[in-house]
């Protein structure tokens, strides 16, 4: 164990942010989850109980008799917002008396830097690079996550979990989001930060990081395995194999829905449901790849003389 | 001439102009023992109540008296704080249910627009001052360092914050019916932030941003199309020196041009549009209904049946 490189690594200025972003994401999470399980109780306790569920009784901390409905912006809302700004300016402050900026040795084109990271927030793209070509990971994916995220609340037909906490009743939307935020994003950048070192290699924590380290590895393509030589081959091959994918995985989504969530699948009009499937599985496509390239050492499946995928 | 003939009557209208005078003055010196002694307390008592002064009330429209009306108009008749309705649902200032990561976004973008525009005196966007700026600022300049420091990790949290906003968001269910387009101003805002983050990055002028803005804009070469390494690049004759990238640098390499540009898409572009969006926000977030809740639970079987309107009173 290198305990002087993780120390290194994890008090670096600017990867600061991210080692106070776990136990700040840990928090949230346990935050949701507790408003979330005593939502869905009480879920549980109106539907079976209908003459329950015909009073008032709708919120965990239910309305009592005697209580003002509304109360006054100035002062209940305003004094939680100010004490909120000078929480965060005392935080500010005492972090930016006992941590310095970082500031390296002035820019220059000849002196590479290695590792050369993006900042911390895009780590997460910059470790895509690994297993996509820069044409995917650098502009495609970024493009994919932003439609992505503005499509969201075209295709979630689900009305239920409106305003307040609940598992129960959105599990897919909230798997699928946790898993895109927490594993995909989240993840990847703690991974970029803190397991990459020189040469954008894997380290464990506490690795020393070996700027002469070399690994021996061959990657191999898909078609190769299979045999295919000819670029012909190779292109029909791969289409086949990112159209299957598709089909296959659109199948199993569709499969999906129509067992375990029928009424969603019912609310959802074709173009919205093919919508949210393209987008779901391509979403999953990102770890496949990651599993085929770690696991079985294979670099691309699709080869075309313009791209490969 | 007329005067050297009737010395006496000279001298007579002489003594009768001074008489006035004096007894003018001596009237005026009363005047002043007695009126301004009188209508100075009078106008000090009034200064024990200064809201009772034109100038406190031509700023301040009404009474500040603890009445429900007054704690209203406080809100309404403020211009910062107009954005809030007067009164809100009991429940809606919960923060565990908001955890406030809008409100405390919004609040960092202040901090780094004050801190920003305070740098922007110190910091001249070329290559030859730009590194040297930021020494004198670290080391000459009076607060200077803590002044960077605020505005760097300022930026982190409004970084972090924007993700736990749209986490919060999404797992309440905010972004549905009616909040839809609202959600759609909040990824082009996240969008934002982050671009914002990264045109800052490259300032300091050092390795760290330098490579750092190398890496990632080394991607916009690989667009497709408009890339001279992306696909179906070189077929529409794209090359190093005309593709998106040589756009977003102003040049094939990032130097004194993709300083400039980063310094004025950071210090002028970005916050300009980011503020129009941030505006559309808020508003919307006020014309959608407000805070998304804690609401009432839904149970499935009522999800497809409408709950307020024409139908729902019709079966």
């Amino acid at each position: 164990m290198d305990w002087r490189q993780l120390w290194e690594i994890c008090s670096a200025p600017d990867n600061v942010p991210i080692v106070g972003l776990i136990p700040l994401l840990a928090f949230y999470i346990y935050l949701a989850v507790k408003q979330a399980r005593a939502n869905d109780v009480l879920i549980e306790q109106l539907e079976g109980d209908a003459a329950l569920a015909k009073t008032h009784h709708r919120k965990t901390w239910p309305f009592k008799p005697g209580w003002q409905k509304e109360v006054h912006v100035w002062p209940f809302l305003l004094r939680i917002e100010f004490l909120a700004a000078i929480i965060v300016t005392i935080i500010l402050m005492v972090w930016s008396i006992t941590l310095n900026a970082p500031l390296e040795e002035p820019a220059n084109p000849n002196l590479t830097m290695n590792p050369a990271k993006a900042p911390w927030y895009f780590l997460g793209l910059q470790e895509m690079l690994v297993y996509f070509d820069p044409w995917i990971a650098g502009v495609v994916m970024p493009t994919m996550i932003i439609i992505g995220l503005m499509v969201i609340p075209y295709i979630d037909t689900n009305p239920l979990g409106s305003g307040y906490y609940t598992w129960k009743q959105r599990k897919f939307s909230i798997s699928t989001f946790l898993f895109g935020f927490v594993i995909l994003w989240v993840a990847m950048i703690i991974i970029g930060t803190f397991i990459r070192g020189p040469g954008w290699q894997w380290f464990w924590p506490g690795q020393t990081w070996d700027h002469n380290r070399l690994i021996y590895e061959v990657n191999r393509d898909l078609p190769d395995i299979f045999g295919i030589t000819s670029n012909i081959g190779k292109g029909i091959f791969g289409a086949i194999m990112v159209g299957g994918f598709y089909l296959v995985g659109g199948g199993a989504v569709y499969s999906l829905f129509r067992r375990k969530m029928p009424k969603d699948f019912q609310r959802m009009s074709l173009l919205q449901f093919s919508l949210m499937a393209f987008l779901w599985l391509t979403m999953i496509a990102l770890p496949l790849k990651m599993a085929l390239r770690l696991l079985w050492h294979i670099k691309y499946v699709w080869i075309t003389p313009w791209f490969n995928v | 001439m007329a005067d050297e003939i009737n010395p006496n009557g000279k001298n007579g209208n002489k003594v009768g102009v001074l008489e006035k005078v004096t007894a003018g003055v001596k009237e005026d010196i009363q005047a002043l023992k007695t009126d301004i002694p009188a209508k100075a307390k009078e106008q000090i008592e009034g200064l024990k109540d200064p809201t009772k002064t034109q100038v406190y009330t031509s700023i301040f429209r009404h009474k500040h008296d603890d009445t429900p009306r007054n704690r209203a108009l406080g809100v309404l008749s403020n211009v910062f704080l107009h954005l809030h309705p007067a009164k809100i649902n009991r429940d809606a200032v919960r923060y565990s249910y908001t955890w406030g990561m809008g409100g405390i976004t919004f609040y960092l973008f202040i901090i780094l627009t004050y801190t920003g525009v305070l740098l922007m005196f110190y910091y001249h966007p070329s290559k030859v001052q730009a590194f040297r700026d930021v020494l004198y600022l670290e080391h000459d300049v009076p607060f200077g360092k803590i002044l960077r420091n605020m505005h760097r990790w300022a930026a982190h949290l409004m970084v972090i914050g924007v993700w736990l906003h749209m986490f919060r968001v999404f797992l309440t269910g905010s972004y549905k019916k009616p909040r839809e387009f609202n959600w759609n101003i909040g990824v082009l805002l996240l969008v934002f932030t982050l671009l914002l983050s990264f045109t800052g990055y490259l300032l300091p002028d050092d390795q760290l941003g330098f490579w750092a803005v190398t890496v990632g804009t080394n991607m916009a070469r690989a667009t497709p199309l408009l890339g001279h390494e992306g696909p179906f690049g070189s077929v529409l004759g794209m090359t190093p020196y005309n593709d998106v990238r040589f756009g977003l640098l102003g040049g094939s390499i990032v130097d004194a041009n993709a300083l400039l540009r980063s310094y004025i898409w950071h210090c002028i572009g970005i916050p300009i549009v980011a503020s129009v969006l941030m505006m559309v926000h808020f508003w919307r977030v006020r014309k959608d209904g407000g805070i998304s809740g804690p609401a009432p639970v839904m149970l499935a079987a009522e999800a497809d049946k409408p709950r307020r309107g024409p139908k729902a009173a019709g079966e």
